[in-house]
């Protein structure tokens, strides 16, 4: 099969943004263009362009697996046996997705490249009652990509796998991909071609081809077969809706890989009502897989919260007890898996925030932030945490104004994190009780380093954030990207009180 | 015949140290691979399966085949405990050779004979075979020239006519390849490379450093001194050990490169240094294949470079996938051992983009120290001993540096050592011949990271 040549699009197919010619992904909304070019009709069901299918092995490059593969320091899949509760290819994940075939569980679009079909659960944490009510707002969301935003709208990166209670929306790492399911994959394509999770694959018979060449397949490495290079992995960009909350993750524009991480579930209190949590990880670049430490993290707060909240735990309580566990949580993979000596032990920061009965919590260790955006514009917006970092703490010891400690170079060194190297865990938390309408926005410093303040972010926010939490998420990551991408960038938005019809107003 | 596919095949692992951060622009990856192979030769520290049955048919028929020849030259009588010395190593050597090694003994002057067994094919190692060598030895005299050539020509064709996995060959000469061109000895070495593999000894000072380390480096072998023939023996039943403890042939590393990446350099870096670079023979779109070799239990060091397309920022690609792959008997499919990637990641963190993987600093240094030997001895024999103070004032300082101790000791032997930390040295005036040749030989002998 040819490919179709890059520059017979002239706009990106998703948002209408001018393309130079060689470009890969749309600049505006990052669509992967190689993908919508292959594949322009909506809902063909066609291969994302992706590692996801089946990597043709020519026999000249002899790539099989030998013993000493497991231990291979640098080897992504490797690298992350442990990964999440979504991590393995849960083959159990499509009768989930497959079953509710009444509500539309894909987008039309084509998806972006590492992301499987969008899919709405109906399962949730903890009881999951209100799941069913919010599937409606997840799906709008889903079918209906404004213009501007990337075209995988709520898709669950591991579709299915999320199911679980300790985390409901854990973004896959790649690890599932459909690699370890290689066998399986075209029987899911010609039975189905759609839905399966994380192994959809193309009806292709050559399996995907490289994103930046378009020629090469891909090797069991998730590398190009031609001009060696690093395919996108799914971890790259993540998005994720629930009824009450929408969180969306991109690894930006100068980082190799994602090392933020989310979490996001739906509980309900002791009293029946509804809760929401969303938490966001940062991991430490200079310390030994932050990717993991996010990760792990961010699965062990959710988890926490998921397990205290319908307990009647004190929502201080169970947010100091939730970053208490991810603390734990990343403490134990200093213990196990590759280290490198000359690195720090694996660390992240995190952001935590949790709704419910009109109370808003949050915690957090590091540098990532929570603020609070009222849909009244007119209402002052607030940051509600503080760093611990360098430059807050000069300004809190009155030594520097913000301005001056926000621009000088050890800004960004945090004081406080997760880690086993942490000097002391302080894990702090916060109550407030907003008395109008807003959206939380909790997010990694690759947003707020474009939005700093509590009025640039509000700006920031599009202003129907509280009625579309996942177009806002995927909007405040352009907006990031459009800064420059620096770094990864993780965003969620959480309204407050739910979503009239949502699960959270139940 | 052996066959490595079964479960007492050695196990293959590869591991590769590099930084693979680049800053925005740069464009050359370097790493040092590692493999190590074990369960070869030994059992690698398992328990041996006695009752597999592979294991019995891996000893059905010879699995190894040596030829071990022997210099006759005239210049072997001065003085006569020379030849007595080659004579009793010769022995030494073949009482070391397992029951069912395939062998042959040939004496070597400007042609080569056949010492044993003198039929043109190899016998079967036994006591009774061993004897009869040891006998055969005894008829050994010295007389005549010194052509190489031949000797390996004969080698190869005795080997030829065995069917064995490990062929291997020894050696020994006490003098100038004078009797045959240069060319020639070329020509069958070229003829010989990866037919079998082969360790070259000098006996004595009046032998050409560079043709024996020559012979070792294209037969994929070592090359030494035994400047007193007293430690012949000695030497060559080390030899025999390792050659014993082979259990796969003509491994060789494969590179495959992606599109627009080209290999600068592939070096073996440990336990020598040995130019891989333009032994490579195309394997593919754009892969090709390095020799090295016969493996036993042992780890060695590659250091390979590649010059990749330079790339955006957050980019990442594989420069290089490095395999270890083993030729199949009849033209097959071959078998890949082990494998691991060779990566290219572009960063802005200066911190990540500045730092030198130890490993690939190490052997660069250790790299760097062979040539300043080799270069500073050539000086020095050529009367530019500025040139050659400068050199191996370098070459001590390397190896201070690195903790070769072995070669720090030969290179005091040749200067004097004024601060090895800075690398100041004054040339001896009076070297001996022996230490001078010693530290020649062995310059490319390296050491490993220190853990």
């Amino acid at each position: 099969m040819t490919m179709p040549q890059l520059d017979q699009l002239s706009t990106c197919p998703s948002c209408e943004e001018p393309l130079e010619e060689g470009d890969r992904f749309c600049g505006a909304c990052g669509t992967d263009l190689e993908a919508a070019l292959r594949d322009p009709a909506p809902g063909a069901g066609g291969p994302p362009a992706s590692v996801n299918g089946v990597p043709p092995r020519p026999d000249a490059l002899p790539v099989t697996p030998a013993p000493g593969d497991q231990s291979r320091p640098g080897a992504r899949e490797a690298a992350r046996p442990h990964a999440s509760p979504a991590t393995p290819p849960r083959t159990p994940a499509p009768p989930h997705t497959a079953a509710p075939a009444s509500t539309p569980t894909h987008t039309p679009t084509e998806p972006d490249f590492a992301l499987p079909p969008a899919v709405a659960l109906p399962e949730q944490a903890g009881n999951g009652a209100a799941a069913p009510d919010e599937r409606p707002d997840a799906s709008r969301e889903a079918t209906t990509p404004p213009p501007g935003t990337p075209p995988l709208p709520s898709g669950p990166p591991a579709a299915g796998a999320p199911a679980g209670a300790g985390a409901p929306s854990t973004p896959d790492p790649r690890t599932s991909d459909p690699r370890t399911v290689l066998d399986e994959a075209p029987a899911h394509e010609a039975g189905q071609g759609t839905a399966v999770g994380g192994v959809s694959s193309g009806p292709e018979p050559l399996g995907p081809r490289c994103v930046a060449c378009g020629t090469g397949t891909i090797d069991n490495d998730g590398y190009c077969e031609h001009c060696g290079h690093k395919q996108p992995c799914e971890r790259d960009h993540m998005e994720y809706a629930l009824g009450s909350v929408a969180a969306a993750s991109d690894r930006g524009l100068r980082h190799h890989r994602n090392e933020d991480f989310f979490a996001v579930a739906e509980t309900t209190t002791a009293e029946g009502s509804p809760a929401t949590i969303a938490v966001i990880c940062d991991g430490v670049s200079s310390a030994t897989r932050p990717d993991e430490a996010s990760a792990a993290a961010a699965e062990a707060a959710s988890a926490s919260l998921c397990e205290s909240v319908p307990r009647g735990s004190h929502p201080q309580q169970s947010m100091h007890d939730a970053l208490v566990a991810a603390a734990e949580a990343v403490n134990v993979l200093a213990d196990e898996g590759p280290s490198d000596p000359t690195r720090n032990a694996p660390a992240c920061t995190i952001v935590s925030s949790l709704t419910a009965d009109g109370i808003l919590t949050v915690g957090w260790v590091g540098d990532s932030r929570a603020y609070w955006v009222p849909d009244d514009r007119t209402a002052p917006s607030a940051r509600l945490t503080e760093d611990d970092s360098w430059a807050a703490q000069m300004v809190a010891a009155g030594l520097m104004n913000e301005a001056e400690a926000y621009a000088d170079s050890r800004a960004h060194a945090i004081t406080g994190w997760l880690g086993a190297d942490a000097y002391e865990l302080d894990p702090h938390t916060a109550s407030f009780k907003p008395d109008r309408p807003g959206v939380v926005v909790v997010c990694t410093d690759g947003l707020w380093n474009y939005a700093e303040s509590a009025e640039e972010m509000a700006a920031a926010v599009p202003s129907d954030a509280l009625a579309r939490p996942l177009h806002s998420a995927q909007h405040l990551v352009g907006y990031a990207l459009d800064g420059g991408g620096h770094d990864n960038v993780t965003v969620a938005v959480v309204p407050f009180p739910a979503a009239p019809g949502g699960a959270g107003s139940a | 015949m052996a066959n490595f596919s079964k479960s007492n095949a050695p196990r293959f692992s590869v591991d590769v140290y590099q930084n693979e951060y680049l800053p925005e622009g740069a464009r050359e990856v370097n790493a040092i691979v590692t493999v190590t192979s074990t369960g070869g030769g030994t059992t690698g520290g398992m328990p041996l399966p006695v009752t597999d049955p592979a294991r019995a048919t891996l000893h059905d028929g010879p699995e190894a085949g040596v030829v071990i020849m022997v210099d006759c030259s005239g210049s072997m009588d001065y003085p006569p405990t020379k030849m007595r010395n080659a004579r009793d190593a010769t022995a030494a050597a073949i009482d070391t050779l397992r029951d069912g090694v395939a062998f042959a003994v040939v004496a070597g002057t400007h042609v080569a004979k056949e010492v044993y067994p003198g039929n043109g094919a190899l016998a079967t190692a036994d006591a009774g075979t061993r004897a009869e060598a040891k006998d055969a030895l005894r008829g050994l005299s010295a007389g005549g020239g010194t052509a190489i050539g031949t000797w390996l020509t004969l080698a190869d064709r005795l080997l030829g006519s065995a069917d064995v996995a490990i062929r291997h060959g020894i050696v020994l000469t006490d003098g100038r390849n004078e009797h045959e061109e240069p060319e020639e000895l070329r020509a069958a070495l070229d003829a010989c490379a990866g037919r079998f593999t082969c360790d070259a000894r000098g006996v004595g000072t009046d032998w050409e450093v560079k043709e024996v380390t020559g012979i070792a480096s294209a037969l994929l072998g070592t090359a030494d001194i035994v400047a007193d023939p007293g430690g012949l023996a000695e030497d060559f039943t080390q030899m025999m050990e390792s050659a014993m403890g082979k259990e796969v042939a003509d491994v060789a590393l494969r590179l495959w490169t992606p599109l627009g990446s080209e290999i600068k350099f592939v070096k073996q870096v440990a336990p020598a240094v040995e130019e891989l670079t333009g032994r490579r023979t195309e394997a593919g779109p754009r892969a090709g294949d390095y020799p090295t070799g016969s493996w036993g239990d042992e780890s060695r060091d590659y250091h390979v470079c590649v010059e990749v397309p330079s790339a955006e920022v957050g980019q990442e690609m594989l420069a290089a996938r490095v395999s270890l792959i083993l030729p199949a008997p009849e033209g097959g499919t071959p078998q890949t051992l082990s494998q691991g990637l060779i990566r290219a990641v572009w960063t802005d963190d200066m911190v990540a983009t500045t730092s030198i993987n130890p490993q690939v600093a190490h052997y660069t240094g250790q790299a760097e120290l062979a040539q300043a030997i080799q270069a500073g001895l050539d000086m020095r024999k050529s009367g530019d001993e500025a040139g050659a103070t400068a050199k191996l004032g370098r070459a001590v300082q390397l190896a201070n540096e690195s903790g070769n101790a072995d070669t720090a000791k030969l290179l005091s032997k040749v200067v004097d050592v004024v601060d090895a930390a800075a690398g100041t040295v004054r040339l001896k005036a009076k070297v001996a011949e022996a230490d001078e040749m010693t530290l020649e030989t062995r310059s490319t002998k390296t050491v490993r990271v220190k853990k």
